[in-house]
């Protein structure tokens, strides 16, 4: 379609929609809201702060019992340390069996540890220890090698709050903790006086920078908080609120900070400065790619290749994201996953681990917390793979819910509410949706028929395999496309259910299309124009398609409709890794491009997706019923309430 | 991250008579003066994993190591020894201490390595794959005495051609077949069943088992139990889980257990939908083709992650892996030594006293406290603390630990003196190891020669 980006060149006013084209139409808003962080959690989500007063190094050492058997926290050394209820010098360590600790209790004496002393304990102790019935009955069983106690011989006395973001809060001094713990104390009405001073700076400060030089912001700064501190009456307050301000910044990028400036997710990566504060948040190393198109620029594009081993080497650095969200986040950054509905699920599925593991922090709301902590997992997932509209949908789902919790639900009533309403999304919105669909559009496949599919979408997929069980008599042409080749999967399935396929590559499409009497096909979303959002090489076929007449059904979950309204595939669109396409998988002999890869006059360019005006759909199938393109707005106007209340 | 990480440190191995003894265990060895247990605990402690598991063979090695441990790593570090009997094995080692693993995944990681290779990758890549077990090769690292050492024409110099055989898929992810290069004479047994799924295998020897594995739990411990006969983890687990990974015993155990709780049939009709969608949405590996070819088949995967060649990695298995560690840390890979070197490439403690007219050359490390006479050269060599060395001494390529005094006239090349070991005047030691506390008498010369006590 490279010749039709002028419109002024095409003649046929068709084609003219697919053109490039300045569109004026404002974007709608709501993608924007989904992941901008609620600006009032920002307050609620500062870093834990430890409850051990730091200084307070009494000098009998506490035994720490081993925390991975007492608990199944995931975090065990913050465990261990939060059980400490004074703080070992560090010089003086000693041996301790576990047989002190039978229940993991935190009130170890000092008399009873054996100083130095190294006892081997075997499989009495072993038995003994709580919570690990099966597995100390497992060790009995194999008797050849006696069982081994543990002993600890090195424990950690790092304050929760260090020990969480251990990566920029070690070197900070204890000024801090001390402001820390002090800002804490804090009621109410002192925070309002620390507000209210603070504000006094700030307007001072500037009643001041009138009359200072024009200088850098530093120095302004600095400024602010000499004029600050005689300012107030409450002096040291003031000076605690100020240095806890500088110290949260020093802490490098807290969840707090990532969260707040998620990535935009249309943001526009022409623009310079955007682009550098983003990669600074950035979890995942970003290199961006130097041979770019021109045209796309404003589309995220990395060094493919660079951004896993990275991520994979950071593996135990992340301690903020949870085990199942960073899996998923490795499973879009590989491609191990994906597809609308599948990355959807997988989404959804992890949030769900993330809300079962979920416990409020002491002194913050479920509700914010929560939210905010979705948003920062939200905005990983950006960064693995931008996200597709049906996530987004999911994702607003799943703030909606969370941010409509009554107030007086306890942490687990509120929790299992919330995963029965993402379980339900899943089974109603995807699963019960497709089931719909099928049963619509299986009415419309007759005997003798040839259908016509393009690429692997999930709800056609389970189209024909319905049909096929009906005993409809029909075949089935699959047409697939360098370099994901999705639809060889779908042809293997359909082949071991005893389908007849044909099976072709897109550039046959016009000489196939010839015999194809329907033609199906899946989408990424539907806009409320009606425009289909879909895989590359779909608005091809469905122009073929209408060009042989032939009609074309798009099969689509009502889940996946959105508001927005687009033109072109350009303004929005997704670029995958552009050495795919210059290599053939498993061919090293097709080298023709090697050595090219890196020469400045030739660009790759590999888009994600396509949009296919609505004049060429024939009949959307969704949930809802068999709608022509046009009614696309009215769904999105009369269930999209409802999708977010359920 | 739901992992646990155990270190198997080993004991008095066998392998390296006469470095290790009752005082040194296998672990506490010096590499660059520092004990090289300390390297693996350092990477892990720079990827945030400060939960150990070390488990030591034999009482003593236990209690040598774990103090150390203690002193080294206060505060720093939580850390757990246990002791196993001697000579039970990797295997057997894991079997004692299996009632203390409770955590998802398991990370085990040989105590002797030197390496900068982040372990998460490979916990990552298992995770990404949810395989049974994930196993790190890495490039096979040059071995044999430094270019500048010379001639020395002994057998070590052409070292066994390969280590490790391995079989890998065509997207190098998995991990097909496995053997010691050492054990294959002539020919070999592939299993049919792997090849025909896998379509195509590639066989590799310029990889290297290293001995950092990430195992699920439930697997490992199934295997030792079900096997009491396994002893090693490299020669029977893992040969073991590869050959079986297309007809697996173990049961992986989320795919029964997850189905059980759902009594409505439109919800277990629902599951089923929903994971046929991610399973198709994702290319199938070979394992899952194989299962839905056949009903009833059960498979595991046995993944492998390749470490990137820049990065460093070796084992000290071997008295000749003791040299090039020695000589690579303060060398070509000095990042992982945490020491600053100075502007000659080459560390002095400043509290080392020099003679007149003696050059300490690149790569070399003279530790705290130690003494040199006139006239003495020292090239690519480690020295530990509190020596005494005489004049007119030539060290080179060789590694003196703490406390070894060594008498005028001297001349070291590739050798290693133990700690408080005693060369008289004029000895001449090449390809020599002097075992702790030995005393060589004035005047001999040695070639490829072990001194220790009988």
């Amino acid at each position: 379609m490279e010749s039709r980006r002028n419109p002024r060149a095409v003649v046929d006013p068709k084609v003219r929609q697919v053109g490039f084209f300045t569109s004026s139409q404002p974007d709608s808003s709501s993608t924007q809201q989904q992941t901008e962080p609620i600006s009032a959690s920002a307050s609620a989500s500062s870093p834990p702060v430890s409850t051990i007063s730091p200084s307070g190094n009494s000098l009998s050492p506490v035994m720490i019992p081993p925390p991975r058997l007492n608990s199944s926290d995931t975090f065990p050394l913050r465990n261990a340390a939060a059980g400490a209820t004074s703080a070992v010098s560090p010089s003086s360590f000693s041996y301790s069996n576990r047989r002190d600790f039978p229940d993991g209790s935190t009130t170890a004496s000092p008399g009873r540890h054996s100083r130095g002393s190294f006892v081997k304990s075997s499989a009495p102790v072993a038995s003994s220890l709580p919570g690990i019935g099966m597995d100390s009955m497992a060790a009995a069983k194999s008797s050849s090698v006696p069982a081994s106690g543990l002993t600890t011989v090195s424990v950690v006395t790092m304050p929760p709050g260090l020990a969480e973001n251990a990566s920029g809060m070690e070197v900070q001094s204890d000024q801090k903790k001390n402001s820390k713990s002090l800002k804490e104390k804090t009621t109410k009405a002192e925070r309002r006086a620390i507000q209210e001073a603070q504000r006094a700076a700030k307007a001072a400060a500037k009643a001041d920078g009138g009359k200072v030089p024009p200088g850098t912001s530093a120095s302004l700064a600095s400024t602010s908080v000499k004029v600050a501190k005689p300012a107030k009456p409450s002096t040291q307050k003031n000076e605690v609120a100020v240095s806890a301000g500088v110290t949260e910044k020093k802490g490098g990028p807290s969840e707090k900070d990532r969260k707040k400036d998620a990535p935009h997710p249309r943001m526009q990566y022409d623009d310079e400065s955007r682009v550098v504060k983003a990669k600074r948040r950035a979890v995942v190393k970003q290199t961006e790619a130097k041979n770019r198109v021109e045209l796309f620029r404003h589309l995220p594009q990395y060094e493919h290749g660079t951004q896993l081993p990275d991520l994979e080497a950071k593996f135990f650095q992340l301690d903020p994201m949870h085990p199942a969200v960073y899996k998923v986040g490795l499973q879009y950054l590989s491609g191990d996953i994906s597809g609308g509905n599948a990355r959807c699920i997988a989404m959804l599925q992890a949030f769900q681990d993330v809300i079962k593991d979920y416990s409020t922090p002491p002194e913050k709301n479920l509700n914010r917390d929560m939210t905010s902590k979705i948003s920062s997992y939200v905005s990983f997932l950006i960064e693995c793979r931008p996200l597709s509209i049906s996530m987004g949908n999911a994702i607003r789902f799943v703030k909606n819910r969370i941010a409509k919790l009554p107030i007086t639900l306890s942490e687990s009533e509120a929790k299992a509410a919330l995963q029965s309403d993402i379980e339900r999304f899943i089974n109603d919105k995807i699963i019960g949706a497709d089931m719909v669909i099928v049963k619509h559009a299986v009415t419309k496949i007759r005997d003798g028929d040839v259908l016509l599919t393009y690429g692997s979408p999930t709800a056609v997929e389970m189209i024909l395999l319905h049909a096929h069980e009906l005993k409809k008599k029909f075949r089935v042409l699959v047409v697939d496309s360098r370099p994901k080749l999705e639809g060889q999967l779908l042809l293997r399935r359909l082949i071991k259910r005893g389908i007849s396929c044909t099976y072709t590559h897109i550039n046959a499409i016009s000489y196939i299309m010839h015999e194809v009497t329907k033609v199906f096909l899946g989408a990424s979303s539907v806009l409320s124009n009606g425009t289909v959002y879909s895989r590359v090489g779909t608005a091809c076929v469905a122009m073929v398609a209408s060009a042989f007449r032939v009609p074309v059904l798009l099969c689509c979950e009502a889940y996946k409709f959105h508001e927005r309204v687009q033109l072109d595939s350009i303004c929005s669109n997704e670029l995958g890794d552009p050495n795919a396409i210059s290599k053939v998988h498993g061919r090293e002999d097709i080298n023709y491009l090697d050595g090219l890869t890196n020469n400045a006059n030739l660009q790759f360019l590999n888009l994600m997706y396509d949009a296919t005006p609505s004049d060429y759909i024939s009949m959307i199938i969704t949930d809802y019923g068999m709608v022509p393109p046009t009614s696309v707005p009215v769904i999105v106007r009369e269930y999209q309430k409802e999708h977010l209340l359920v | 991250m739901d992992f646990q990480v155990v270190i198997l440190a080993g004991g008095f191995s066998s392998n390296l008579v006469p470095l290790v003894s009752k005082e040194v265990p296998k672990a506490l060895l010096p590499v660059a003066n520092r004990p090289v247990l300390s390297y693996v605990l350092d990477l892990l402690e720079s990827n945030n994993l400060k939960d150990l598991i070390v488990v030591v063979e034999g009482e003593d090695a236990a209690l040598k190591v774990g103090g150390w441990i203690s002193a080294a790593c206060v505060d720093r570090l939580h850390v757990e020894v246990a002791a196993v009997a001697e000579n039970v094995g990797t295997a057997g080692a894991l079997r004692a201490i299996a009632h203390h693993l409770t955590a998802k995944d398991i990370l085990i990681v040989s105590g002797d390595i030197v390496s900068d290779i982040p372990p998460g990758a490979v916990a990552a890549t298992h995770r990404r794959h949810d395989a049974a077990v994930t196993v790190m090769l890495c490039a096979q690292p040059v071995s044999g005495p430094s270019e500048s050492g010379g001639s020395s024409g002994k057998d070590k110099t052409k070292k066994p051609a390969c280590e490790d055989i391995v079989g890998l898929d065509s997207w190098k992810q998995f991990l097909l077949y496995i053997a010691k290069g050492t054990e294959i004479k002539k020919d070999t047994r592939v299993k049919k069943s792997i090849l025909c799924a896998a379509g195509k295998m590639e066989l590799r020897s310029d990889l290297m088992d290293s001995h950092i594995y990430a195992f699920k739990r439930s697997v490992l411990q199934e295997v030792l139990d079900q096997k009491p006969a396994f002893r090693s983890l490299k020669q029977d687990v893992l040969p073991y889980l590869v050959r079986t990974q297309l007809r697996s015993d173990v049961s992986s155990d989320q795919n029964n257990v997850e189905e059980i709780g759902n009594g409505k049939d439109n919800m277990q009709n629902n599951e089923v939908v929903l994971s046929q969608i991610l399973s198709n949405a994702s290319l199938p590996s070979f394992h899952q083709v194989y299962e839905s070819g056949l009903d009833s088949r059960k498979t595991h995967k046995c993944c492998v992650y390749i470490a990137d060649e820049s990065k460093f990695f070796v084992r000290l298995n071997s008295i000749q892996a003791f040299m090039d560690v020695n000589r690579d840390v303060i060398g070509d890979a000095n990042h992982l030594s945490g020491y600053s070197f100075s502007a000659h490439h080459n560390i002095v403690h400043p509290s080392a006293e020099l003679g007149s007219k003696t050059t300490v050359g690149p790569h070399c490390m003279l530790g705290e406290g130690s003494q040199v006479g006139d006239k003495c050269s020292v090239k690519r060599s480690v020295i530990g603390r509190h020596c005494r060395i005489g004049s007119n001494v030539k060290i080179v390529n060789s590694v003196v630990m703490d406390h070894a005094t060594i008498g005028d006239g001297c001349s070291i090349q590739g050798s290693v003196i133990c700690s408080n070991a005693q060369l008289q005047e004029r000895v001449t030691l090449r390809d020599c190891q002097v075992e702790a506390g030995y005393i060589v008498c004035a005047g001999g010369e040695h070639k490829g020669e072990t001194f220790a006590r009988k």
